[in-house]
């Protein structure tokens, strides 16, 4: 186990440093201590390491990660996880705004609450919050799927294109163009697997499925009030 | 005459009620859509051909333009960056997506940049390979959609440039119309094929200045600080947004004027929303300057720029380089003649032609129909936007000599006059024959 005092040595020594690690290495397990609420905490690396956060971060913590797995033992600021495209990230505590934000692929898990536009333009990426979410999450999602064992806020799903919503609370509304979707076999399994990887006592038949209505993919001007 | 041989009021077309907006009423009421085109504000606006270049006489000496040298190089990015980009010429190729144009027309792009000794730039849907193969100098958008973004292109870059806005449309998204979105650019964007596909005007994970701070923190810390980052703003208050963008860490800053060209956006937002070019340069140049950074933070400009007397013209008004896109469009062969009796089956003319969205560009470059594509020749149009490059890299320098000048960024605003009240004020340069302009305090 590497450790990291964040306070003492910097953000550009640790990134840098976690950035260098290419699989071939042995340092392969991470402590940082002190983050002391910084931003852009583990952000771009790419290769298959460990890394803890002892403590709460700021912005776009693990931004853009590829292969990693790193774990918050805290709350998170803004963005996390933002444009992540592999391995997996999880946060302890709850998450502010824009979680997972555009991300292309891997597993975002928050066992808090998350707050508003939580995975806005997901790309892919998986997200699961054990809690509840804020308004406007998922805004123009076009893939990947966000599960809510919690409620979910205001104007979910807004403009989404296809990514996949599943929430096991309520709905305090819907977003332009998103509906509530039939939850086929092949959705429980996903959202079998997506609970089992995020450590989520919930079962799938629990759920409720939203996503696309499509009417907006193409304009129309009958539609012009929805935009 | 009437049949009496009294005169007769003769028929007066209106000037509000003009024969196009009566048009426009009409096709709005039987489409029920507003118009959508590509390029930038058609409308006459104050412009660079409104200011003219002083020349040497007995109080300025200028430089034999055959035996004297007048450099052309520019450094961008020297703020912070480990690797600023070094560019032999001032003016490089502003972001154009791979989506809206055809990979052809991107590959020429790259081509004539690279063969010019200057940049190339991304846009909406990431980096193509074809384009990070034939630019030297590639920049790379980092725009609100972030379609196609991920970190090892971003790493491929020689500079990234954060969009918040652009000229033809200051606080508007994008549209890509479904005929556009191949399977190529759908898969590159994860979007289905076909769809109509927005861009949305702000960025999901950052609002305001402090926030762009520390995204441009995240942005440096994963590309080790090696390359400069830009912010490129669409020109409407340039004094506060240049500001800004040097508070948020910007290494330069991009200011693209209303007359800068998009691929498709509504007609009456390129018309109605945002500042000419040439409004917005001495703003922007007076907050580098206030806040001691001009030349240490270097200003692109953009939106209009089509000749070398344009170049120089908004580099004596303070701008570091300058940018083209339209222009460089028509270098590769849009708009081109030669094309002219299929633009008349699309209903349009030579010129005129500014349906980019519809993705039946005769010219083969802002489509992603495969048949067109085959008409641009990337290896010639790149040849013709490094000729391009190199006419006006000398009518600039011509008229830098003809004014004393060994650099071109030794051009500076006592060098132009205005030809009329506008251009004084606007470009802040005495009128023509005078040594006033409007809001020059002593008068």
């Amino acid at each position: 186990m590497q450790t990291y005092d964040l306070e003492a040595n910097g953000l550009r020594g640790l990134n840098s440093a976690l950035q260098e690690l290419n699989g071939s290495s042995n340092k392969t397990a991470w402590e940082i201590v002190n983050p002391k609420g910084s931003h852009a905490i583990a952000v771009g690396l790419n290769s298959p390491v460990e890394v803890t956060v002892k403590g709460s971060t700021g912005y776009y913590c693990a931004g853009m990660n590829q292969q990693a797995t790193v774990r918050v033992e805290g709350s998170v600021g803004p963005g996390v996880a933002e444009n992540m495209m592999s391995g997996t990230v999880i946060v302890e505590g709850d998450a502010s705004q824009y979680a997972g934000a555009t991300g292309h692929g891997g597993l975002l898990v928050i066992k808090g609450n998350a707050s508003s536009r939580c995975g806005i333009s997901m790309k892919g990426i998986d997200i699961v919050v054990h809690g509840n979410i804020g308004h406007m999450c998922a805004f123009m999602g076009q893939a990947g799927n966000l599960v809510v064992l919690g409620d979910a806020g205001d104007a979910l799903g807004d403009s989404c294109y296809e990514a996949r919503f599943f929430v096991r609370g309520s709905v305090k509304s819907l977003g332009a163009d998103c509906i509530e979707k039939e939850m086929r076999p092949e959705h429980i399994e996903i959202l079998k697997d997506l609970l089992a990887r995020a450590g989520a006592d919930a079962k799938p038949e629990e759920f409720k499925r939203y996503g696309s209505a499509r009417k907006l993919y193409n304009f129309d001007v009958d539609n012009a009030q929805a935009y | 005459m009437d049949s009496n041989n009294i005169p007769r009021t003769v028929p007066i077309q209106s000037a509000t009620f003009s024969n196009p907006i009566n048009a426009e009423i009409r096709r709005a009421s039987a489409t029920g859509i507003y118009d959508i085109r590509g390029g930038g504000a058609k409308r006459k606006v104050p412009h660079f051909d409104d200011l003219l270049f002083l020349g040497a006489s007995i109080s300025r000496y200028p430089l034999e333009g055959y035996r004297e040298k007048c450099e052309t190089k520019v450094t961008l990015g020297t703020r912070f960056a480990k690797k600023p980009i070094e560019l032999d010429i001032p003016i490089t190729i502003a972001g154009m997506s791979f989506g809206a144009l055809s990979g052809p027309a991107k590959e020429a792009l790259g081509r004539g940049a690279s063969a010019a000794g200057t940049s190339t730039t991304t846009g909406d849907g990431g980096m193509t390979p074809e384009e990070r193969g034939h630019s030297t100098k590639l920049v790379y958008q980092y725009l609100p959609s972030r379609y196609g973004m991920n970190p090892d292109d971003l790493r491929k870059a020689d500079a990234i440039e954060v969009v918040v806005g652009q000229g033809a449309k200051p606080g508007g998204g994008g549209m890509l119309l479904g005929q556009k979105i191949s399977d190529r650019v759908a898969e590159m964007r994860t979007l289905p094929k076909g769809i109509d596909q927005r861009s949305a005007c702000r960025h999901p994970d950052w609002t305001g200045p402090d926030d762009l701070e520390i995204k441009i923190l995240e942005l440096r810390e994963i590309t080790d600080w090696q390359v400069p980052i830009y912010i490129k703003v669409g020109g409407t208050r340039p004094y506060y947004d240049t500001a800004l963008a040097v508070k948020a860490g910007a290494d330069v800053v991009v200011l693209d004027g209303m007359q800068g060209g998009t691929a498709a956006t509504q007609d009456v937002f390129i018309e109605h929303v945002g500042l000419p070019t040439l409004a917005c340069i001495r703003p922007a140049v007076q907050a580098l300057q206030d806040l001691g950074v001009h030349r240490e933070v270097q200003l692109v400009v953009s939106g209009g720029i089509r000749t070398g007397a344009d170049v120089a013209k908004a580099m004596a008004l303070g701008a570091d380089a300058v940018a083209i896109g339209t222009a460089a469009l028509i270098a590769l062969g849009d708009n081109d003649p030669k094309w002219e009796s299929e633009y008349q089956k699309l209903g349009t003319t030579t010129g005129a032609y500014d349906d980019w969205h519809e993705g039946k560009d005769p010219a083969g470059i802002t489509t992603q129909d495969a048949e067109l594509m085959k008409r641009l020749d990337p290896v010639d149009a790149g040849r013709r936007l490094r000729n391009y490059l190199k006419v006006m890299t000398l009518e600039a320098q011509t008229i830098a000599r003809a004014c004393g000048h060994n650099h071109l960024h030794n051009l500076e605003p006592e060098d132009l006059c205005a030809l009329t009240m506008e251009a004084a004020a606007m470009a802040r340069v005495p009128l023509a024959g005078t040594d006033w302009y409007p809001g020059k305090a002593g008068f």
